[in-house]
């Protein structure tokens, strides 16, 4: 009877922890949202991808409809390469557009996709040919600045 | 004078290495125990029920602690920088990185492994461990392993624990008391920890901190002079060493993993 207790109560604790890493691993983690559907990946390349990270989302008309799965830099044309896996659910028209857009002001960098009007779907391992780059801050500041320099000389 | 230094120091590095290898044979021995092991699972249970279940309460109380600081500390932080909704992300992260882990680790060689070593020292004092060598049962594989293998079992669950009701302990501060949004809180959180990059190595970390600790309690206790000062003795050496050996490995570990 004492036997069958320590049993029970050690099969509690081992439970628990079970419990514990799978707590965290669907609440804080992200279990919860790496899908085990299928995808297709696609690729796009970019001048600049600024902050964009691996497993960043990427999201049409706001909702998640796949991740980056890779970053390459291609040495033959100096851009930056992005697979894209996409969920299979979701069919986009070939002449859909990507840019890299920032959530909130200083929120991490995901991947608009916006459908355009093609009759036929990108397929897996196409690439999406119109692409916008990441805005990043100090060109905007510069062009903003000669803008203004251009502005005060025409003033003169 | 100037030779009876240099003896001394001679003995002292030989002792060091002799020591050093009686360790490693230990460590080895007890490794290599574990398919006996496997036929009589129940001294191994009985070790996992007085390891780890008289050491939950401590654990949970002080992950439920530690997730309480965490939440009240980030927000104070965070709130500076207008980003306090990236608190579920510092919490998560700093537990299931590193407090919980190395904390754990911490609490377990001052809850477990002192008493592991204080057991095995007075078994070594009272010489039962000679009587069962007497009787042809090996002290190590009889006594030593289920201790040990209980305690590298013990380690991770205790961990992962922890690390959870601290999460809840930040989730209940941060948003119940103080008042960041809940929705926030989750998805920041889940956006900001990777499975494997995050709680993978976590639980890695906490099975090696489970091989040390309680290997260096094991051999404290083993290794004990068989008096009552010896055995004091080796009993604050297990809580100087583990934690010691658990904070450089935290070190070495973490600049292995998250580079």
């Amino acid at each position: 009877m004492q036997r069958k207790s320590i049993d029970v109560w050690v099969g509690l604790f081992v439970l628990l922890g079970a419990l514990a890493l799978f707590f965290l691993a669907m609440r804080a983690g992200n279990l919860g949202s790496i899908s085990f559907e299928d995808t297709y990946a696609v690729n796009a390349r970019f001048d600049n991808i600024g902050g964009l990270k691996p497993r960043a989302p990427v999201k049409s008309a706001g909702v998640v409809v796949g991740r980056v799965a890779d970053i390459r830099f291609d040495n033959q044309t100096f851009l930056a390469t992005v697979t894209l896996d996409l969920d299979r659910r979701y069919q986009f028209p070939k002449d859909s557009s990507a840019k890299i857009l920032t959530s909130g002001l200083l929120g991490e960098q995901y991947i608009g996709l916006e459908p355009g009007g093609d009759p036929e779907n990108l397929a897996a391992g196409d690439r999406i040919k119109m692409t916008q780059s990441a805005i990043v801050l100090e060109n905007l500041i510069s062009q903003f600045l000669f803008s203004k320099a251009a502005e005060g000389k025409d003033g003169e | 004078m100037i030779l009876d230094a240099i003896a001394a120091l001679g003995r002292g590095t030989r002792e060091f290495v002799a020591s050093l290898g009686y360790a490693a044979r230990m460590f080895v021995a007890l490794i290599g125990a574990w398919p006996a092991l496997l036929r009589r699972p129940r001294l191994v249970t009985d070790q996992i029920h007085f390891i780890g279940n008289y050491s939950l309460v401590i654990i949970a109380v002080s992950g439920l602690f530690v997730g309480f600081v965490l939440g009240l500390q980030g927000y104070y932080t965070l709130e500076r920088y207008g980003s306090e909704q990236a608190l579920g992300v510092l919490v998560a992260l700093s537990l299931v990185r590193e407090l919980g882990p190395v904390v754990t680790a911490l609490l377990f060689a001052g809850r477990a492994g002192t008493s592991l070593t204080a057991e095995i020292g007075l078994m070594k004092a009272g010489e039962q461990l000679a009587a069962m060598e007497m009787m042809a049962v090996d002290p190590v594989k009889r006594v030593v392993a289920p201790r040990f293998w209980a305690g590298v079992v013990a380690m991770p669950v205790l961990a992962a624990i922890f690390s959870a009701v601290g999460v809840i302990g930040g989730y209940i501060v941060g948003v119940r008391l103080i008042g960041v949004d809940e929705g926030a809180f989750w998805s920041q959180m889940q956006a900001g920890v990777d499975l494997w990059d995050d709680i993978g190595n976590g639980v890695i970390k906490s099975v090696v901190f489970g091989f040390a600790v309680t290997f260096i309690a094991l051999y404290q206790g083993y290794e004990a002079r068989a008096t009552p000062e010896g055995v004091a003795r080796a009993t604050t050496r297990t809580v100087v060493i583990a934690s010691l050996t658990v904070l450089w490995l935290d070190f070495l570990l973490t600049a292995l993993m998250f580079n």
